[in-house]
């Protein structure tokens, strides 16, 4: 044995996604905000039933989700793409990645800082 | 609150009453970057202006120029861990900043296109004391065409240069901000964002 695998985590990152290492959908962003659709989680991986505890109590971006959880934001990406294909979890639209962002959101950004002050 | 959250810390009515979750009737999510070398400040900006407890991911990758093959590199030696710490402000019912403090250097540039991708624009923090160690991270958010603006985080002891003499030695185009500013003060931290998100209002103006 290894004297070193105590340093790792207990589970790799490819056990929980199933050896996958990209999401079957490109749609998450790290602040796609994430809410759960679905109460039933029977059926789901000990990983995806985790991530529905913790999304049942209210919405979240998918780089908080990657925190809570402690996974790498690449893998609750994985996660995240199986639960919105099966129903559990719907997104709410990200930031449209333009090259140039608009200038009311922008403004609104602007705003909310300066509301701060 | 420390049954709630105590086994693996994680139980959605504990998080709930720890005002983790967003409200409902957020739509919008946006990110700035806070970007610089180590221990320039990052940290402890994001956690000045954060109204959750600042977070941290970890993403693994793979070492740049590492032989994938080579089972030399088995051991572990191959892959480099990232920390990313972030936090976030609600700006209004509909809209959330994200703000994630990111390490500045060329090798985590895989990481760093990721999260990057889709920001708004970077505050680059810098230390008057090793400027050229912001080098690095400039040229990376100008290579992503990531527009930023500049603050010098006041530390004690630092020596104080004038504007002119810090926009030639960053060799700061004309527009970009420059400004200063104490990371660990929430009204300094905040007219820095106020700066940056001017200057990128302004730049949209320009090129609209």
């Amino acid at each position: 044995m290894s004297g070193d695998r105590h340093l790792r985590g207990l589970v790799r990152p490819y056990v929980v996604t199933g050896g996958r290492a990209h999401a079957s959908r490109n749609t998450f962003d790290a602040v796609t905000v994430v809410i759960a659709t679905r109460e039933q989680v029977s059926g789901l991986s000990p990983e995806k039933k985790r991530l529905m505890e913790l999304c049942r109590g209210g919405a979240l971006s998918v780089a908080e989700i990657a925190a809570h959880l402690s996974l790498p934001i690449s893998v609750t990406k994985v996660l995240l793409s199986d639960l919105v294909d099966s129903g559990h979890i719907a997104t709410h639209a990200a930031v449209s990645h333009t090259a140039r962002p608009d200038m009311k959101l922008l403004k609104d950004v602007l705003d909310g800082l300066r509301a701060r002050l | 609150m420390a049954s709630v959250l105590a086994s693996d810390g994680l139980t959605s009515d504990g998080l709930a009453a720890d005002g983790v979750y967003l409200r409902d009737t957020v739509r919008t999510a946006v990110k700035l970057l806070v970007v610089g070398p180590f221990a320039v400040g990052k940290t402890t900006f994001v956690g000045t202006l954060s109204e959750i407890r600042p977070l941290r991911t970890e993403e693994t990758m793979t070492q740049a120029g590492a032989l994938v093959d080579d089972l030399a590199g088995v051991d572990g030696k191959s892959t480099t861990t990232v920390a990313l710490d972030f936090g976030r402000l609600t700006l209004s019912d509909e809209l959330v900043l994200y703000l994630f403090g990111a390490p500045g250097q060329q090798r985590f540039t895989r990481v760093w296109k990721d999260i990057a991708y889709g920001a708004l624009g970077a505050l680059v923090l810098v230390d008057t004391r090793r400027l050229e160690q912001s080098f690095e991270v400039m040229g990376l958010l100008e290579e992503l065409r990531i527009p930023y603006a500049v603050a010098v985080n006041t530390f004690d002891g630092a020596p104080a240069f004038p504007g002119d003499e810090l926009r030639d030695a960053l060799d700061l185009l004309p527009g970009t901000p420059l400004m200063s500013c104490d990371a660990r003060d929430v009204t300094s931290s905040t007219q820095a964002l106020v700066t940056l998100v001017e200057y990128l209002l302004t730049r949209n103006q320009e090129n609209a």
